[in-house]
């Protein structure tokens, strides 16, 4: 390995030794403080490295992984989102009663498979990626181990993920049949059926991980079981991780058959409505940011498939505003979230505008990013979404979201006002004090999502 | 700078009257007061500055702003009046002060946030009144929004969050609709110059291929009628009306649905001439059914404050047909009767919250006779129920008079027919004062007159209505030079099909 290839790998590499060394001092002693100043760390120094890559970049490192600049653009996601997440995560789970070591040790593992995700460009660096990224989450979901719901939310994500990853191998077995090579490249050598065939099956494994309509039944029941802050995990990082895979797959495709584009517009329309209709009739926040979450990816495939570099920037904005978006959203869950439970129920949030403006504040900007109202992040990341696709004309699909956005403003109403226009119950328990580390990482998702939403320009300049 | 401090003073005094509020609610109502007052101060110089003054040789814009913003999209921040663009913001400062004024009293729950939100969508509306660069429009278009979602939904009457909710989904899709296409503008605009740019002044007579044309021309109009509103997708208008706070509603009737009418003379028109003129038709009758169903629904109304509102849709009809008629006698007339009706109806509104106050209901049967116990409020009443009927010497008059004059070269049966609304209107005013002020006394209560600060309210606005009423070359002088660019842009919309 030359000495390029391993400087272009130094964020993951970072990551990767972050999580030995925790291993290490957590065999030795157990420290919760250290535990998260370790993990800290690690993400700072993985970040730090990432302009260090960049000066090497575009670099193949052998036939596996290619650190070029959207890769390094994704990772950063992958890390920021992570270190929010341990940030918010935390606190949570030592007010749940639990040791956080752990976690911190599968968080990292889970970030690692991430970056690997985010940047293979071989079919076996893409498996081992999902795969390392895979079980760390099963065993995240799952961390609480007296939640009975948390235990079948992970059993449930375990069950399906196994079967979506068979899907994802078999897909990868046709195409390695037709034309003997695992290079993603591959899927793009001629379009003979049995490509296509695995092509599509890939998509299945793809569109699970992105809980894309109709492989979306895990979704509410995960992000609605698992702890507060692994649902932020699993809503932001593993989904940003496969859509730079795909980005990257598509990439090397070139002009993707038209059958595939059909497909992926297909699932796009299916998880905007679908999605979208869905969230309407939810109770409980998690859920309904489930929901809300799979129309949004649906808005995403919009991009995918106006394809082009207007299509991989806008996939790039948006997911860079989704994901502090949705941070800041579960982030508010999390902090809120007593001994006994998640914050989660609706009418908890009645009247929470007057009993803690300040959080009740920060969600509602996190809604209407959501909702793509002008100032906040999300308004941006639409546009450029709709753009794209005016850009491509795929007039139906630009409808669809139109359609998908006016019913997503009436569940994103419904709990702003929750919190401003209808008064808490009577007997409304406590809300615990939101500590240091959680306001740091709140603080910083809502400036990210208003400097991107106000000025915008720096990103897309980086992004071009 | 002018134009930027236009919507800084709102923006920024929103904030404070915000933490003030938390202190000490009186402070946050001076601070509010006094940002609006500043803001009228501002507009009204920006106005005696300009005054008579021959537009120079750029056109008809007398101040422009203009900053790169986001450069990558080809986006920039353009903020610019003309004639009309002004007396818009005059009439948004001084709408301003009166909303202020009138919440001085009916709020006492969080007082602050109310203050801030009633500012930010001030600060809204006079952004949308100035962008220049699409893009830049429809970001103060959907920001407008959300501060009046919450005024209606946080204070206002029983039915407060359906109809702040339908406030809010109504003009959610119209403006969606617009950024849909805004984009395909845009990209055929590239398409042709190979510059993606959201300019307005750039985008002018960009050559869009026939049907598509009409599909994209589409997309602006939906936006616009929905917030005109045009029957029929008026429908949020009576409900928001109906629901907000005195304050909310005088915005929504003095301001709000002006934006809708600005769009369609700054935008539609002059975007897509061809497609317009195919629109014309259409936009007539839509105009004149408009003013008819808004007339019989005020007069078959017991609340009344939906009473007003549906004349706002009769009124709001005029302005429909006074822009597609698209001469200029017509588009005098439509900008008087903006301004007119702003007035006019706002007051109306205030007044029914006044007795609202008084008597806690607003339901005309309840009421009857109040002239003995409120003859100042009558009288004042009186004036604008005058004024809603088009009375020679109000503003309305003018604004009605010309629209009319204005239709007649262009289709004789529309003419007509918009005269029925005319003999509605009256009916329905004659209606307001006759159940309300008249008629055997129904409470038995005391309840006082107007007081001071009422007063101060209503005065300036009788002043205003009758001024435009008798003077309106005053506001028409100020619209020339816009208007004659306007022509110059698009001379004449020649509209075939229905009769």
């Amino acid at each position: 390995m030359s000495g390029a290839e391993l400087t272009a790998l130094l964020p993951v590499i970072a990551l990767a030794g972050a999580s030995v060394v925790l291993m290490a001092t957590v065999s030795i002693r157990r420290s919760d403080r250290w535990s998260q100043v370790i993990t800290l760390a690690g993400l700072a120094v993985s970040f730090a490295a990432l302009f260090v890559a960049r000066g090497v970049a575009p670099c193949d490192v052998g036939s596996l992984l290619r650190i070029d600049l959207p890769s390094l653009f994704f990772i950063g996601l992958i890390i920021a989102a992570t270190a929010a997440v341990k940030l918010l995560a935390h606190d949570y789970f030592r007010r749940r009663g639990c040791t956080t070591e752990e976690f911190s040790l599968l968080l990292l593992f889970a970030a690692v498979g991430s970056c690997v995700l985010a940047a293979s460009t071989h079919f076996v660096s893409l498996f081992l990626g999902l795969e390392v990224l895979s079980v760390s989450l099963y065993a995240m979901v799952a961390y609480l181990r007296d939640d009975d719901s948390g235990l079948e939310a992970g059993v449930k994500y375990l069950v399906l993920a196994a079967v979506s990853s068979a899907f994802l191998l078999f897909g990868m077995a046709l195409v390695y049949a037709e034309t003997g090579s695992m290079e993603l490249a591959a899927v793009a050598a001629q379009a003979s059926p049995l490509i296509l065939a695995g092509a599509a099956l890939m998509m299945v494994g793809v569109g699970f991980k992105l809980a894309l309509v109709p492989f979306h039944m895990w979704t509410a029941d995960v992000y609605q079981g698992a702890p507060a802050p692994v649902t932020a995990f699993v809503a932001t990082v593993s989904k940003a991780a496969m859509a730079a895979l795909l980005l990257r797959l598509l990439a090397e495709i070139g002009a993707p058959p038209p059958q595939l584009v059909w497909l992926m517009a297909l699932l796009a329309a299916a998880s905007i409505l679908v999605g979208n209709l869905l969230a309407l009739q939810q109770d409980n926040l998690k859920r309904l940011l489930a929901y809300s979450s799979i129309a949004h990816l649906g808005y995403l495939m919009i991009a995918v498939v106006a394809g082009g570099a207007r299509g991989a920037e806008a996939v790039a904005f948006y997911l860079a505003a989704y994901l502090p978006t949705t941070l800041a959203a579960f982030g508010v869950v999390t902090v809120l979230s007593s001994p006994e439970g998640d914050f989660d129920r609706l009418a908890g949030y009645n009247g929470l505008g007057r009993r803690r403006p300040v959080l009740a504040g920060l969600l509602t900007v996190a809604l209407l990013s959501l909702a793509g109202i002008p100032l906040t992040a999300g308004f941006i990341g639409k546009f450029l979404v709709v753009r794209s696709g005016v850009g491509v004309e795929q007039w139906t699909l630009v409808l669809i979201l139109v359609l998908g956005s006016v019913i997503s403003i009436f569940y994103y109403l419904r709990v702003i006002i929750a919190m401003y226009m209808r008064p808490a119950s009577e007997d409304a328990p406590d809300l615990p004090a939101v500590p240091f580390a959680a306001t740091f990482a709140l603080a910083a998702t809502l400036a990210v999502i208003l400097w991107l939403g106000i000025w915008p320009s720096t990103l897309l300049a980086i992004l071009q | 700078m002018t134009l930027v401090l236009l919507i800084l003073v709102p923006l920024i005094g929103g904030f404070a009257a915000w933490i003030a509020g938390r202190r000490s609610a009186d402070l946050s109502r001076w601070l509010s007061l006094a940002a609006t007052l500043v803001e009228l101060l501002l507009a009204l110089t920006l106005w005696a500055r300009h005054f008579g003054a021959d537009a120079g040789s750029g056109g008809p814009w007398l101040e422009v702003v203009q900053r790169p913003w986001i450069p990558e999209l080809g986006i920039s921040f353009i903020l610019a009046v003309d004639g009309l663009s002004l007396l818009m913001i005059v009439l948004t400062g001084f709408i301003g002060v009166m909303a202020v004024l009138v919440s001085w009293r009916e709020i006492e729950s969080r007082v602050g946030i109310y203050f801030a939100c009633l500012l930010w969508v001030l600060a809204g509306i006079t952004g949308v009144f100035m962008a220049l660069d699409l893009f830049c429009f429809y970001f103060f278009w959907e920001v407008m929004l959300i501060p009046m979602t919450f005024l209606i939904g946080v204070w206002g009457h029983e039915r407060r969050i359906y109809a702040a909710v339908k406030f809010f989904i109504f003009t959610l899709v119209g403006g969606l609709l617009m950024l849909v296409s805004i984009l395909a503008l845009t990209f055929t605009h590239a398409a042709e110059t190979g510059v993606f740019t959201f300019a307005y002044g750039e985008l002018l007579g960009t050559p869009v291929a026939s049907p598509a044309a009409f599909w994209i021309m589409l997309g602006f109009f939906v936006a616009f009628a929905v917030k005109l509103p045009a029957v029929p997708i008026h429908n949020w208008l009576p409900d928001a009306h109906t629901e907000a706070p005195t304050a909310g509603s005088l915005i929504l009737a003095a301001l709000l649905l002006k934006t809708g009418a600005y769009g369609l003379i700054r935008f539609v028109v002059p975007l897509f001439p061809e497609a317009s003129a195919a629109m014309v038709p259409w936009a007539l009758w839509l105009g004149v059914l408009g003013i008819i169903y808004g007339g019989v629904l005020a007069f078959a109304q017991t609340d009344l404050k939906r009473l007003v509102a549906y004349t706002s849709v009769s009124h709001m009809g005029f302005v429909l047909i006074g822009v597609y008629s698209w001469n200029e006698l017509a588009l005098q007339g439509t900008v008087m009767q903006m301004i007119c009706h702003g007035i006019s109806t706002g007051s109306l509104f205030l007044i029914v919250g006044m007795l609202y106050e008084r008597i806690h209901t607003r339901d005309v049967t309840r009421m009857g006779g109040l002239w003995t116990q409120v003859p100042r409020l009558g009288g004042v009443a009186m004036v604008f129920a005058m004024a809603s009927l088009g009375l020679p010497g109000t503003g309305n008059f003018v604004g009605e008079f010309l629209i009319i004059f204005g239709v007649f070269p262009v289709n004789i049966a529309v003419t007509v027919a918009a005269l029925l609304g005319i003999v509605a209107a009256t009916i329905y005013s004659l209606r307001i004062i006759q159940t309300t002020f008249h008629g055997p006394v129904v409470i038995s209560v005391k309840i006082d007159d107007m007081n001071r600060r009422e007063l101060v309210i209503m005065a300036p606005m009788i002043i205003v209505i009758v001024w435009l009423g008798l003077w309106p070359s005053t506001v028409i002088a100020t619209f020339e030079p816009a208007m004659e660019a306007l022509f110059h842009l698009v001379p004449a919309l020649t509209g075939g099909g229905l009769p």
